[in-house]
């Protein structure tokens, strides 16, 4: 009885309030973490990032073609970095993206439940594959191909530098492959998400099944579908590993056959011995890589956001 | 002077502790030797930038050996470590190159403590297994595209190199007299994508250590000469250069400390290291 009388209701609704504070404070600190991290990424990039840009001169920096900073009179140009990562990305969302969002549609909309088994896991597992496994079977079975690609199609040229395989193509290839998963996850459960009565009346209005997923289905999924597609830029912008074994990695014009470096392989390639305004400018790489990331989210909110008010 | 630091020494080594005049030795004079049987002191190192993997590493294994002694490698280039050492602001002055006559004059005396070595490896099915300078040279500026223009299979040469800011690119370079007009289809990352790279693609050239090379390319021979470490040393190998600690006067002459530094790299320790960073221990 004396036992039990110390268990009143204040006592328990005090306990029960620590125990609330305590857990609260304990969620705000981790949430805060993340905050830290991206606020002292930020600042420490803008930090590092920026001495070069006045060093070097932001338009000589940014725009300039010739990357030779081991030369005695050294240029840190990284226009045609800063360009490979543009056309590149650009391109590897060209191909990776229908092949993506058509995966989607018919996971989503065509697949019979015993295919869809078999497609879904595989995609998940491909989204799990380590990208440095990516480039090593860019570097085993896309080189060679492209090479062989390379020498009929520049037979006797006097004028093209022959890459042995390693070339803007392949790395579109290898980033298109990355990008599948993203898109076609996210993708899918945007088809998914597609209330059913949208179909029930387009079949009604006597729609064939083909004409209900391009004119009504994917229209409504629509900003689903271009939060996959800037995921996978992101993506695609970001990843250094794979395309640094199937680049080149040689500074120069991206065209399709040549040995091309992107933004991140630029920084992953020089580090080790960079040293002064070399190390420097590979900061603001990193930084020009920053910005574009910051970008590509900045713009997914803001489609996130309209995606929300429309289907309000 | 001497003959305290030599007195501290015999004293350390017998009681084994440290005394205080062996710290007052030490502080009163740079380069004194200390108690404890080991060394005290500051040796100062300064020159080429390719040697800096070498210094480095040999400074860490020296200090670690001599915990009293504080090495520390500046890398301002060879002509500036020579400048250095030949004028006495520094111990030891680090080049990469041989010295000239002008700087013996000065007073700079070259030790060549290890040699750097490049071997040219082709892809295994190549024809051309020699190469002279000349013809290394236009193949990496890009004049010479095809190996059926030295005379081997009409292939396309896939030009494959370093990138830069590395010790073996910035060598071949230097060697070649080719700084920065290297026409590269690929800069990689390491000896090990070079090698690979190298191995797989038909028509391939790349440069590695001399080190590293194995049988899964062809090691092509330079003006007629094999790339054996005989031959590097003999110097009848072009692709190598070597490693310099000019002193100022003869190693004899110099501090106690630093002459231990050299013994040092006569010892099957220092050898270690050398070997360790890729180079060619001399005879």
């Amino acid at each position: 009885m004396e036992n039990q009388k110390t268990i009143t209701i204040m006592g328990s609704s005090q306990n029960k309030s620590a125990v609330e504070k305590a857990a609260q404070s304990v969620f705000t600190v981790c949430a805060f973490m993340a905050v830290m991290a991206v606020a002292s990424i930020t600042i420490y990039m803008i930090i590092n990032g920026t001495p070069a840009l006045f060093k070097v001169g932001v338009g000589e920096l940014l725009l300039g073609t010739e990357w030779a900073p081991g030369a005695a009179q050294p240029s840190y140009g990284i226009f045609y970095i800063i360009l490979t990562s543009v056309i590149g990305t650009a391109l590897a969302v060209l191909l990776g993206v229908p092949i993506g969002v058509l995966t989607a549609v018919f996971l989503a909309e065509l697949a019979p439940g015993r295919v869809a088994a078999v497609i879904q896991p595989a995609v998940e597992l491909l989204a799990g594959i380590p990208s440095v496994i990516y480039g090593l079977l860019g570097v085993m079975i896309l080189n060679p191909l492209m090479y062989r690609l390379e020498l009929r199609l520049f037979h006797g040229s006097a004028t093209h530098q022959f890459t042995g395989g390693a070339n803007l193509i392949s790395a579109v290839i290898v980033l298109a492959v990355m990008i599948l998963p993203t898109v076609i996850n996210i993708s899918t459960s945007a088809i998914r998400a597609v209330p059913e009565h949208l179909r029930a009346a387009s079949e009604a209005l006597g729609a064939s099944r083909i004409q209900t997923i391009f004119r009504v289905v994917l229209p409504a999924a629509g900003s689903g579908i271009i939060t996959a597609v800037v995921l996978g830029v992101g993506r695609a912008v970001g990843e250094a590993m794979a395309i640094s074994l199937v680049s080149g990695s040689s500074v120069n014009f991206p065209l399709p056959f040549h040995s091309v470096r992107f933004l991140t392989t630029a920084i992953v390639s020089e580090m080790g011995y960079a040293a002064d305004t070399h190390r420097q400018v590979l900061f603001t790489i990193g930084l020009v890589l920053f910005t574009f990331i910051m970008l590509i989210n900045i713009s997914l909110t803001r489609i996130l956001k309209k995606g929300e008010k429309e289907n309000d | 002077m001497a003959w305290v630091g030599a007195a501290i020494l015999a004293v350390g080594s017998f009681t084994g502790c440290g005394s205080r005049e062996a710290e007052a030795a030490a502080e009163s004079g740079k380069q004194e030797e200390g108690a404890s049987g080991s060394l005290k002191g500051n040796i100062s190192m300064s020159g080429s930038t390719s040697m800096e993997k070498l210094a480095n590493s040999l400074a860490e294994s020296f200090m670690l050996k001599y915990p009293g002694v504080t090495v520390k490698p500046e890398f301002t280039g060879s002509s500036a470590g020579i400048e250095a050492v030949a004028a006495g602001n520094v111990d030891i002055g680090n080049s990469s190159r041989e010295l000239k006559d002008s700087e013996k004059e000065a007073g700079a005396v070259e030790n060549i403590v290890a040699i750097d070595g490049i071997a040219v490896v082709l892809d295994p099915a190549n024809t051309v297994t020699d190469l002279s300078k000349d013809q290394l040279i236009g193949i990496y500026k890009g004049e010479i595209r095809n190996w059926s223009e030295i005379g081997g299979n009409e292939m396309p040469i896939v030009v494959i190199g370093r990138e830069a800011g590395s010790g073996t690119r910035d060598a071949f370079e230097e060697i070649l007299g080719i700084k920065d007009a290297c026409a590269y289809a690929s800069e990689l990352d390491s000896t090990g994508t070079v090698m690979a790279k190298v191995a797989s693609v038909p028509g391939a050239i790349g440069y590695v250590s001399l080190d590293v090379v194995d049988d899964t390319v062809i090691t092509a021979a330079l003006d007629g000469v094999e790339a054996e470490p005989d031959n590097i040393k003999a110097g009848s190998y072009f692709l190598s250069r070597p490693f310099v600690m000019a002193t100022r006067g003869e190693i004899a002459e110099q501090s106690e400390l630093v002459q231990e530094f050299f013994r040092y790299l006569e010892t099957e320790e220092g050898k270690a290291v050398i070997s360790g960073a890729g180079l060619i221990v001399p005879d």
